[in-house]
């Protein structure tokens, strides 16, 4: 049929457009890339890039106003660009599957997940149903799914998002196809189910020889999987090569400023930590700048950059976009800023700024019937913490831990079931909405979504004047725009701004509005819940440093809660991690990282991708998710997953006890699990 | 090398060119079809509105002038729709009685629809025991036949324009009611809302300035489409003859007193046609803003 030595899927000069109302965007503008049989390909780049367009072009699952204008898919032998839809439909799902972002929506969740399954293997007439079913079975069981027969009537709903992609996997290899696409798959998971599915999906890659396109914002996703990666900006690759090239040496900078953002595991801190960022933002793919469409951001552009490049070779196996490396020569790492002032509060004995005990948080359920007992939502189950005045502590844990909630339940949006909040010598735990509003002026909160978190009604001056108007701290109109005007240049936002509404900003740009806000009543104590989750990596490290220089010149108290480790690493100087509604231990940042004492810190640490997979060290494999909030297990509620537990462990609930100064921890075996 | 990219400049070209070419036409096209018939219905409910507001002006009799003498004459050149059984003129009545019924009608969606987000609002802001008192009080509302309930109350108030107002708003809100306190929920947990909590703002600045304006662009259509409904209502009431007290005129009554004269035709049917275009004009815009501002349909 064909020949050996063809690629699988050779891709030349796509160009994908979208025909909109107002005006061509050029999503995708002239890719090119050829893929073997069974080979791993990463396509990496920030939203709006064009990469998941490039993807769906693979598939023509393209919807208007989107065409395919120029260029070639050709794939093993077939050009998908002009085949007729029916035999489209022959190769989507039987000899390319795709796998998408958001788990919770790709399941049809109305059909039972046998259904959904067989379904998919006898639309190719490759099964009958009976055989279909058996195969169903054993693929989910390949996939990781404890008990599959059972599973295999169960419902979406009653599956977690890791245990629905790992379904979507299973629907996805089910008809042995040559080539999976994976658009983010694991964006929406947590760290540790990350962890679990880029195994599995190397692991599929080597048995069954399937190749593999794994889309990704992260680097280190793809340097997980890959054995190539494409970096894609402003609708071109602009670098292509193996990772541990590409991630050692970038030869476009782009590829380099994507590197340098990302705060890593492994990065050394000094005094000072801010991270080298590219200013501006992509550009707008309405009308691509002429020449090099990164040279309005590159800090290396030359002269010659005005000239559109092309991607040429830079070495073995590697080529890029780039006229400033086409000699060979590597790209200088990126210049530290001079330290600035002390930063570092060495243990000054002060009082805690924010003291909190015991603190507990129940969620009653509503009951399904009159005798049911009442389930209890245990969203805390005892936390102590304390913040002194000037440090950042940064709250670490899996979804569904409580991080949110220990948020909302210190800035008393929620009232605790028990335990004690003192913030500044006062005890806040069940003081009334009007005992507290004068307290609202020194504890502010920055949102996680950009897109939720600003009233879509309200001008960015009306937004920033509120809180002064109420608080009094504008008498007058003028007042509060010129108190506006600062605000706005604090965070780095033009004046022009206060007059525009919120869609009309980016993410990153919302993020700053967002941080004014809280900024505006002049606080001393700032909680961020999550508040760079949401955003491109470049973005991120903009409103990390923002956030670092704040700190610096307002003197700010930070609880920071991410779920990103190495920016919790970076940013804090005390860290928590949070399990199930325990702290289950707590030390300065640097000392977490090198020693970890909870076997479950431990594990979060090794789950974390890292951007050198060859040198990675060795993993330990949390299995299975957090257990429900609504019944934890007894004892120590991590002992179900947790790789050394013993029996003492089911009977006894470990207490958070001093190992060292500063670091504390809850576990009856410190220490027995090394990260490394 | 240059053949291969020469041609592909002129597929994009070509694609190019029969995008901008047709993009006029085309969107004009789309426009047509999506709001189409909401400018029609637009039309139509100005021009009633124009008048209403004109009519002591625009009409060639006084509105309750009798004369027996010329009654029941078919339309001609003098009563272009003929004359009623008193011998008014019908073409002045139904202009007059557009006054009637456009203002009950948005006097009824306006403050019933006040009424509504109101006791929705609070309810879905405030949560726990309020909002089980204020929605099963709406549930309560529900349980009864509306039309026959505000029959009941009017009735029993007395005939009059302003007592059947009331019985209508009586059974009028909790539609309102409903949705107001959907939408609030979901806007409730957006972090804005949050957000403002933790400035310090006071729940009732958060609910009327915060959540309410962006919860508003259902609850206009439902008041668009809800307008027809209550002129309709008001017309049937007055049929009934529980609505305005003779002689005011008024569509509804116009068409109960014309309902027995079967070769008198133009006295029943002309206002039965005006509360048709009427109801017909407010459901079209009220279709039309409800695509507008569902995004959804928009993009089609």
């Amino acid at each position: 049929m064909q020949d050996a030595a063809e690629p699988l899927l050779q891709v030349s000069d796509l160009r994908t457009w979208f025909f909109t109302d107002a005006g061509v965007v050029r999503a995708v503008d002239g890719v090119s890339f050829t893929l073997a049989r069974g080979e791993t390909l990463g396509i990496v780049g920030e939203s709006g890039s064009g990469k998941s367009v490039a993807a769906k072009s693979i598939m023509n699952l393209l919807e208007e106003p989107a065409r395919i204008v120029a260029g070639s898919i050709r794939f093993a032998g077939r050009e998908i660009t002009t085949l007729p839809e029916e035999e489209l439909r022959d190769i989507r799902g039987a000899e390319i599957a795709m796998v998408f972002q958001d788990p919770m929506t790709s399941l049809n969740p109305v059909l039972r997940i046998s259904r959904q399954l067989i379904e998919t293997m006898t639309a190719h007439k490759r099964f009958t149903p009976e055989e279909a079913r058996t195969r169903a079975a054993s693929l989910l069981g390949r996939m990781g799914v404890a008990s599959p027969e059972q599973m295999l009537d169960s419902w979406p709903h009653q599956f977690s998002g890791g245990m629905r992609q790992r379904v979507m996997l299973a629907m996805g290899f089910s008809n042995t196809p040559s080539l999976i696409l994976a658009d983010e798959p694991t964006t929406a998971l947590d760290v540790t189910i990350q962890a679990q599915i880029l195994d599995l999906l190397r692991a599929l890659n080597a048995d069954l020889g399937t190749a593999v396109i794994l889309i990704s914002h992260d680097l280190g996703v793809i340097a997980n999987v890959c054995s190539r990666v494409l970096v894609m900006y402003a609708g071109e690759v602009v670098e292509e090569g193996r990772p541990e090239d590409l991630l050692v040496d970038p030869r476009h900078p782009y590829t380099w400023a994507l590197l340098h953002a990302a705060p890593r595991l492994d990065g050394e801190i000094g005094n000072d930590r801010r991270l080298a960022t590219i200013e501006g933002q992509p550009p707008d793919a309405h009308a691509w700048p002429d020449g090099c469409r990164f040279r309005a951001r590159c800090p290396f552009a030359i002269e010659r950059c005005a000239q559109h490049p092309e991607l040429l070779p830079v070495g073995d196996g590697r080529s890029a976009r780039c006229w400033v490396t086409q000699d060979g020569s590597p790209l200088h790492p990126p210049q530290r800023a001079a330290v600035s002032g002390e930063t570092i509060h060495a243990g000054a004995v002060t009082a805690p700024l924010l003291e909190v005990r015991g603190l507990v948080k129940h969620f009653p359920l509503p009951r399904e019937n009159f005798l049911e007992k009442q389930r209890v939502l245990r969203a805390l189950d005892g936390v102590d913490l304390e913040v002194f005045p000037g440090e950042t502590v940064g709250l670490v844990g899996e979804s569904g831990c409580g991080k949110s909630t220990l948020a909302r339940v210190v800035m008393r949006l929620t009232e605790p079931t028990a335990g004690r909040i003192m913030f500044d010598g006062q005890d806040i735990s069940h003081a009334s909405q009007a005992d507290i509003r004068p307290l609202r002026r020194r504890m502010q909160m920055v949102f996680q979504d950009p897109y939720a978190s600003l009233n879509p009604r309200m001008t960015v001056g009306q937004i920033l004047s509120g809180p002064l108007r109420l608080h009094g701290l504008a008498d007058s109109a003028a007042a509060a725009r010129e108190r506006v005007a600062e605000l706005l240049n604090l965070v780095g936002l033009p004046q022009a701004s206060a007059a525009r509404f919120p869609h009309e900003f980016s993410g990153g740009q919302r993020q700053r509005i967002s941080i004014a806000r809280a900024l505006a009543v002049e606080p001393v104590f700032v909680v961020g819940d999550e508040p760079i989750s949401a955003l491109d990596v470049n973005i991120q490290a903009q409103i990390i440093n923002l956030l670092i220089g704040l700190q610096e010149r307002l003197r700010l108290t930070y609880l920071f809660i991410a779920h990103d480790l190495a920016v919790v690493r970076h940013i804090s100087d005390r860290i928590v991690v949070l399990y199930l509604g325990r702290v289950v231990e707590t030390a300065p940042a640097a000392e977490l990282f090198v020693r970890p004492l909870h076997p479950y810190t431990a594990s979060l640490i090794s789950a974390v991708p890292h951007p050198e997979a060859a040198r990675s060290p060795r993993r330990i494999m949390l299995t299975g998710e957090v257990p429900s909030a609504l019944n934890p297990p007894s004892g120590c509620h991590f002992r179900t997953r947790c790789p050394v537990a013993a029996a003492r462990c089911a009977t006894e609930v470990p207490v958070l006890a001093e190992a060292s100064a500063g670091h504390r921890v809850a576990c009856h075996f410190p220490g027995t699990l090394q990260a490394g | 090398m240059s053949q291969a990219e020469s041609a592909i400049t002129d597929a994009v070209a070509g694609a190019l060119a029969t995008h901008e070419t047709g993009s006029g036409a085309n969107r004009r096209r789309r426009w047509r079809r999506r709001y189409g018939l909401a400018a029609l219905g637009a039309i139509v409910v100005v021009v009633w509105a124009l008048l209403a507001l004109l009519a002591p002006w625009i009409t060639p009799y006084p509105p309750n002038a009798v004369n027996v003498a010329g009654r029941l004459t078919a339309p001609s050149a003098a009563h272009w729709l003929g004359t009623d059984e008193l011998g008014r003129d019908v073409l002045t009545r139904i202009v007059f009685g557009a006054r009637t019924s456009l203002t009950v009608g948005f006097t009824v969606v306006l403050i019933g629809g006040a009424i509504g987000t109101l006791v929705g609002g609070v309810a879905a802001y405030a949560r726990g025991w309020a909002e089980e008192a204020l929605m099963r009080a709406t549930d309560l509302m529900f349980c009864f036949p509306p039309i026959i309930l505000a029959m009941a109350i009017a009735a029993a108030l007395g005939i009059g324009t302003r007592n059947t107002v009331i019985a209508m708003l009586v059974v009028w809100w909790p539609k309102f009611a409903r949705l107001a306190r959907s939408l609030v929920l979901g806007q409730r947990s957006l972090e804005y809302v949050a957000a403002a909590r933790t400035i310090g703002f006071r729940p009732t600045h958060i609910l009327f300035r915060e959540i309410l304006p962006n919860a508003v662009g259902p609850l206009i259509v439902l008041v668009t489409l809800d307008l027809g409904n209550a002129i309709l209502v008001f017309a049937g009431l007055s049929f009934l003859g529980l609505g305005v007290v003779p002689p005011t005129p008024e569509w509804g009554s116009m068409v109960s007193e014309g309902r027995e004269l079967v070769s008198q035709w133009w006295v029943a049917t002309f206002p039965g046609l005006a509360i048709l275009t009427v109801v017909i004009g407010f459901n079209f815009v009220g279709d039309g803003l409800r695509d507008w501002l569902d995004p959804h349909a928009r993009r089609r």
